[in-house]
């Protein structure tokens, strides 16, 4: 479970993430919508330790971000944030390989090997393994860092727009990976999304945050809601059931 | 050279052939054997071409010489590397970002207000350390302030840097010409960078520092690689990001400052060698870019020296040569990635 | 406009007491008790007010060089020392020195005039390999072609002994000037009054080319007119006094910050701030050290460089 107590970040005199007390679910998958500049991206941050917090607490399983030994949170949380820019010239094996390192420190065991060899199959990319990550595509780059993360094998995984770069068939694929990640794995998968559409299809609970607070937070059908959608975003949002699901429409 | 077996990310064993082609694996190896000829070819050069008179003369004066080249090349090669993994970074290098000047600026500092005296009557080695301390004390403060707040651009911070740099060498000359010009002629002389008249009476030292440093250095060669792959990605991977990169630049400033005080500075040698060897290796793994760019950085300066010294006798030119090249590479790095 | 007037006679103070400070004892009282013949007047005529003059000159006519060279590249860090016009010349100096010593000093500058115009060419046709042009881009390729440069200057000047030469001539320094030894500098006068009735030729072009183009104006005559003015500059003030590092940096955006862009209005300025401002870090060179004299270059390049700092972190907070 990951509880944030008041969690606050300032810039200047912009409050981003404005006091966000809240209780993410273990288990399953937990997306945060909302529109541009709603502090999606910067209260995710904070609660993976990447961005100091002005205010507040964040525990995963009773650990303090702030507190915790880096290692120890590294085999408890991992996250892959949606700029992955990079200088070092590695393959996709030396990448997905460095998700053993909290566990390892850089001498591989062959148990290490294993998980590198499954994350690499996990995601489709045994082909790929011992191509260099400048030679890949945007989506193929995507898929081995999810690869990396995966690799980590931590009971957390925390994603800022894992869907940027990706065509329609891979982000389908991504979403469907991390749905399979969740259901067989046990883990708690938390992401940050722009298309509602994916969110709803796939998530379990949802956040919906405007102007750095949560607005409304719930099991996806009590969010995906036209009088809920068009409070988050300001604008006039329908929702259909087709199958079974729920599909939201706002093209004009 | 680095014990680079034991401790890289990757022990490169059996598992590994089986899914790599054979080419891509073999190609650091054979990088690493070939600059190592080529470095022990230049240092036998250098010994012993064109020598005249007993051997037992030429070798010892020499060796001195080879050795401090020795340790300039691996000062800037190690500094060099390790500063722009921190930095996330080929283009930045600590010389670019008026590291050297800032050397200078505190010895001057120095002279300027304990009086030239401290020059003379301070043991050249106890000088040498506190300078040292003053120097990693100041680039502390600096990187700090430049590197762990917001992210910044790197444009930004390369301009920044050099106008530092450019600031620093003005206050220096400033002081300078506020001492007697007596005192100024004494410490100008050991200012410009001159490969055939390194400082002895500093090796011992620099040897003793070099040591310490590289066994911090090997102690934390696991932490480089991921360094590598961005702030982001190293928190994520449970490194304390924060301290470890803080014990990199003072390693940094440590290896700058030994460099600049057996040479002088010289702006872009760095620059040039992590390039190159960047270029050659191909692979970004420490335990093949770190050894590459110290051989590289031998071959540069040791045979750099031979053959502008024994081939075509002039003999402090090669500082220049190399920031000419090195000015080349700068500007051929910054308009790829700009057109990027 | 009553600004301006304040600003013209700071730095008409700045020269009369620029003609009274040095070595040599050369006050009010001692230049009437004695007869023109005498040492006091003397070095009034031959040392004191050339030095004046040649101060004034190159301070107004650097600042209005950078001041086109921001116009015609469109970026506020730019000036001859960060675009490597000033190397250039240099090179183009020695260069001449070396192949045709004996040629007049006329001769060697308009050498280095030219050398400055090929180098700055140089400088703008590596900018336009870049297709997106960063700010903060232009003067790093600036300055490190400026390095390129003075390295095989350097070189040159290594291999032919003539290294000391080099540094003394490219230090900027007062010191040497004397009658007859300052006069070329009146061409960069020319030169910056040239600027003054093209200025809104320049203002238009530094709006760019399609909207230079739009207006009627041949956007490639008034970039060679602003590329002749900047390269003859630099070389009369490098052959005269030496580099003087940022000057044309600093002053136009410190101009820029008061009055806006408007070239027409800010010329007057930049020339008055100028002059202003080299008479003023001359005056500390030589009182600071007296009787020694600490040379332009260092007092404009300790000062330049900090206000160029801040110029750079300024900015970065505006974008932020």
């Amino acid at each position: 479970m990951i509880i944030a107590n008041g969690v606050t970040k300032t810039y200047g005199t912009e409050c981003v993430v404005d006091n966000v007390t809240i209780t993410l679910p273990a288990k399953g998958i937990t997306s945060i919508i909302g529109p541009n500049g709603a502090g999606k991206s910067t209260f995710l941050s904070m609660v993976s330790r990447l961005l100091d917090m002005d205010k507040g607490t964040v525990t995963v399983d009773g650990l303090d971000v702030t507190k915790a030994p880096g290692d120890v949170l590294a085999r408890r949380l991992s996250i892959l944030r949606q700029d992955n820019h990079m200088t070092a010239r590695l393959t996709v094996r030396d990448l997905v390989s460095f998700g053993r390192y909290p566990y390892s420190k850089g001498r591989l065991t062959i148990e290490d090997k294993t998980h590198i060899d499954d994350a690499i199959g996990y995601l489709n990319l045994v082909e790929l393994e011992g191509r260099y990550l400048d030679e890949l595509s945007g989506g193929q780059r995507q898929r081995a860092f999810v690869a990396m993360v995966l690799c980590q094998d931590t009971d957390y995984v925390l994603l800022d727009e894992p869907l940027n770069n990706l065509d329609m068939k891979h982000a389908m694929a991504m979403m469907k990976l991390l749905r399979r990640a969740a259901n067989e794995l046990g883990k708690t998968v938390v992401l940050v999304l722009h298309d509602i559409n994916f969110a709803s299809w796939y998530s379990d609970y949802i956040v919906a945050m405007r102007n750095g607070k949560v607005a409304h937070q719930g099991p996806a059908e009590a969010i995906i809601r036209p009088d809920i959608l068009s409070d988050v975003y300001d604008m006039d949002i329908k929702v259909h059931e087709i199958g079974g699901q729920r599909v939201s429409l706002y093209y004009e | 050279m680095q014990p680079d077996q034991s401790s890289g990310i990757i022990v490169a064993s059996p598992w590994y052939k089986r899914f790599v082609p054979s080419v891509t694996l073999s190609r650091p190896i054979l990088v690493l054997v070939i600059l190592g000829v080529l470095a022990l070819v230049s240092i036998v050069c250098f010994m012993t071409l064109g020598a005249r008179g007993s051997w037992s003369f030429v070798l010892p004066f020499r060796g001195r010489k080879l050795l401090s080249l020795i340790v300039v090349a691996y000062a800037v090669a190690m500094s060099t590397i390790l500063f722009q993994t921190v930095t996330n970074n080929r283009i930045l290098t600590p010389s670019i970002m008026g590291f050297d000047a800032l050397y200078i600026l505190i010895k001057t500092g120095l002279v300027f207000f304990l009086g030239i005296g401290a020059l003379t009557t301070l043991d050249t080695q106890a000088q040498f350390v506190v300078e040292v301390l003053v120097m990693v004390a100041f680039s502390g403060l600096l990187f700090r302030w430049l590197f762990l707040g917001q992210e910044r651009s790197l444009h930004l911070l390369v301009l920044v840097g050099i106008v530092f740099g450019i600031l620093f060498r003005s206050v220096s000359q400033l002081m300078q010409r506020m001492l007697d010009p007596n005192a100024f002629n004494v410490l100008q002389d050991s200012f410009f960078a001159s490969f055939s008249t390194t400082d002895s009476s500093l090796l011992v030292i620099s040897l003793v520092i070099i040591g310490a440093v590289s066994v911090v250095m090997v102690r934390l060669m696991h932490t480089y690689d991921v360094l590598s792959l961005g702030r982001a990605q190293a928190i994520n991977l449970g490194v304390n990001y924060q301290r470890t990169v803080v014990t990199i630049l003072v390693l940094v400033s440590v290896l700058v400052a030994v460099s600049t005080a057996l040479v002088g500075p010289i702006t872009f040698f760095g620059l040039l060698v992590a390039s190159l060897a960047h270029g050659l290796v191909g692979s970004s793994r420490h335990k093949y870019i770190l050894p590459a760019a110290a051989l590289l950085a031998i071959i540069c300066l040791v045979g750099g020296q031979t053959v502008l010294e024994r081939v075509f006798e002039f003999d402090t030119a090669l500082s220049i040569i190399i920031e000419f090249l090195g000015g080349i590479v700068f500007i051929f790095l910054i308009l790829r990635r700009a057109a990027r | 406009m009553r600004l301006l007037l304040v600003a013209i006679v700071v730095t008409l103070a700045l020269a009369i007491i620029s003609l009274f400070v040095g070595v040599s004892d050369v006050s009010l009282g001692a230049l009437l008790s004695s007869s023109p013949e005498d040492r006091p007047m003397q070095v009034l005529l031959i040392s004191r007010i050339p030095r004046t003059l040649a101060i004034i000159l190159s301070g107004a006519s650097m600042a209005i060089a950078g001041l086109v060279m921001q116009m015609v590249v469109r970026n506020r860090f730019v000036e001859p020392s960060t675009a490597g016009t000033t190397e250039s010349a240099s090179l183009g100096f020695l260069t001449v020195t070396l192949l045709a010593p004996g040629w007049p000093l006329m001769a060697k500058m308009g050498v280095a005039a030219l050398f400055a115009m090929a180098g700055t060419a140089l400088f703008l046709r590596i900018l336009r390999a870049v297709p997106l042009r960063d700010v903060l881009l232009v003067p790093l390729v600036g300055i490190m072609l400026g390095g390129i440069i003075g390295a095989v200057t350097a070189f040159l000047a290594y291999r032919y002994g003539l290294m000391a030469s080099l540094l003394a001539w490219s230090m900027g320094d007062f010191s040497g000037i004397l009658r007859g030894r300052y006069e070329l500098l009146w061409i960069g006068l020319a030169c910056a009054i040239a600027a003054y009735i093209a200025a809104d030729r320049f203002t238009v072009a530094g709006m760019g080319k399609d909207f230079t183009t739009n207006l009627g104006l041949n956007y490639q005559r008034v970039m060679v007119l602003g590329l002749v003015i900047v390269s003859v500059v630099s070389a009369v003030v490098l052959v005269s006094v030496g580099s003087i590092p940022f000057l044309g940096l600093i002053v136009p955006n410190v101009v820029s910050l008061m009055v806006g862009d408007n070239m027409r209005r800010t010329v007057p300025w930049v020339a008055v701030m100028g002059a202003g401002f080299v008479l003023a870090c001359d005056i500390l060179g030589r009182v600071v050290r007296a009787p020694y004299e600490i040379p332009i270059s260092v007092v404009v390049g300790v000062i330049g460089s900090m206000v160029f700092l801040y110029l750079l972190l300024r900015t970065r907070r505006h974008a932020a």
